[in-house]
């Protein structure tokens, strides 16, 4: 399968990558990692006349915590999730998610900031992005501005961003002690989008009870979602298996999957009951201090 | 379209040609070079056939532009060999039978390629882990995961 044409540019400053897309307009599109884009070309699904490839920018490709942040450049690569010890120490929930993503050939090239800004309901950063509650940081030609991850999915491969914007960076705010979380995604085979994926994160109070949750959904919907009705239940409550249930049960009824060839649109919804229960119950150990 | 003048290094020659910007790694290997043992399986990102290494991380060439390479290296399954010399994973593939049609071969060796370079002393797990993204249809993986670890051996051993 062949793309059509386009005419390519490949920027050595951010600067330099803002003025291109300020000039050529609506019919550029940024390439990355391009393991979404590419295919995407390939099928002709998208034949967008200029790619402005980001690649050669120096700089972008860091995954470091400071400012009681961790902050992932646009460059970085889902595979160095896999390895980074402060994401394995303080984010499992990140770890977990790059892991699940598809395979680790696709991994060594895809970014952490594309998975976000491709603004696919199927992809599973977004979920975990919701349930940590990032920021993510747009650079366009008036500098930066910081979205709100829950402002970020608009609809149905929309962003926030303006076509005149690269997102450049993503912040996780480091979670408090006595935190956990954990992203839980069923897939038919190695490589493919969710038939449903779960992100948990809680932090507890010193008495065990839930201070903060947060609850994203994979593949459920036309955007990402962000369980909200599961998350205002859980604050405030000792979690035991009887309130893990009640929350599974609400994150359930806030998912609107459709048929399709993973399943049907009941057996999703019952899917993400259990993923929930299962990825609440990690979270729980692991804000405990276990695995 | 005007054409994209690229210099890769594959396998250690230079090349300089000039190419569509459109042009995927695959096709640019196969066609514009002629090297033919990177292979073209399901050209949709599942398959892993035509895995090779590109600044040392391995990577599908059906999903890349060759422009993307230009002022990179890439080592195709051709590179491997060295002085008339099989590579360990080559020579573990022959062992242990690690291959029936051959197909999926030369990208199950570049990912053992990049693997190895990580990890010369990996579980039976971690091979599988790392091989996820490699579909072979005749072996059952059983004897390219013991090609792997035969490889493994022979690296920690020296032979490489």
């Amino acid at each position: 399968m062949i793309p059509r044409s386009f005419e390519y540019y490949s920027p050595r400053t951010l600067e330099e990558a803002v003025a291109l897309l300020q000039k050529l307009g609506p019919d550029a599109k940024l390439l990355s990692g391009g393991q979404s884009l590419i295919p995407m070309m390939k099928l002709r699904l998208l034949s967008p006349e200029y790619i402005v490839d980001i690649n050669r920018i120096p700089n972008l490709d860091y995954i470091t915590e400071s400012d009681g942040h961790l902050k992932i450049g646009a460059l970085a690569r889902e595979h160095e999730l896999e390895s980074s010890d402060v994401v394995k120490q303080k984010f499992p929930i990140l770890a977990d998610t790059a892991k699940v993503i598809a395979d680790p050939l696709v991994r060594s090239q895809a970014t952490i900031c594309g998975n976000l800004a491709h603004g696919d309901p199927a992809n599973d950063h977004p979920a975990t992005m919701l349930a940590l509650g990032a920021t993510v940081v747009a650079t366009g030609p008036k500098g930066q501005r910081e979205i709100g991850i829950e402002d970020f999915f608009p609809g149905l491969f929309t962003t926030a961003l303006e076509p005149e914007e690269i997102l450049t960076e993503i912040r996780v705010p480091t979670p408090p002690p006595r935190s956990g979380g954990a992203y839980l995604k069923l897939e038919r085979k190695v490589g493919d989008f969710a038939t449903a994926g779960v992100a948990v994160q809680i932090t507890l109070d010193e008495a065990g009870v839930c201070k903060r949750a947060g609850v994203g959904l994979t593949n459920v919907g036309m955007t990402p979602i962000k369980a909200k009705q599961a998350e205002a239940f859980l604050n405030g409550k000792q979690l035991d298996d009887a309130m893990i249930q009640q929350a599974s049960e609400l994150a359930a009824s806030e998912s609107q999957p459709m048929d399709d060839i993973r399943g049907s649109a009941e057996y999703k919804r019952d899917l993400v009951r259990v993923l929930t229960a299962r990825a609440l119950t990690t979270a729980l150990n692991r804000a405990k201090g276990g695995a | 379209m005007a054409k994209v003048p690229i210099t890769v290094n594959v396998n250690g020659v230079e090349h300089n040609e000039e190419i569509e910007a459109r042009l995927l790694l695959v096709h640019f290997l196969r066609e514009t070079l002629r090297l033919t043992g990177t292979h073209i399986g399901c050209d949709t990102s599942h398959c892993g056939a035509c895995t090779v290494i590109m600044d040392g991380k391995p990577v599908k060439s059906c999903t890349a532009f060759a422009v993307q390479a230009d002022g990179r290296s890439v080592m195709t399954v051709e590179g491997l060999e060295q002085d008339g010399k099989l590579h360990p994973l080559q020579d573990g593939f022959f062992q242990e039978h690690g291959l029936q049609c051959g197909f999926c071969t030369p990208g199950m060796l570049m990912t053992g390629y990049a693997f190895l370079q990580s990890n010369n002393d990996p579980t039976e797990d971690e091979i599988r882990h790392a091989i996820s993204g490699n579909l072979c249809r005749c072996t059952g993986y059983v004897n390219i995961v013991k090609a792997y670890q035969h490889a493994a051996q022979k690296m920690r051993e020296g032979g490489a």
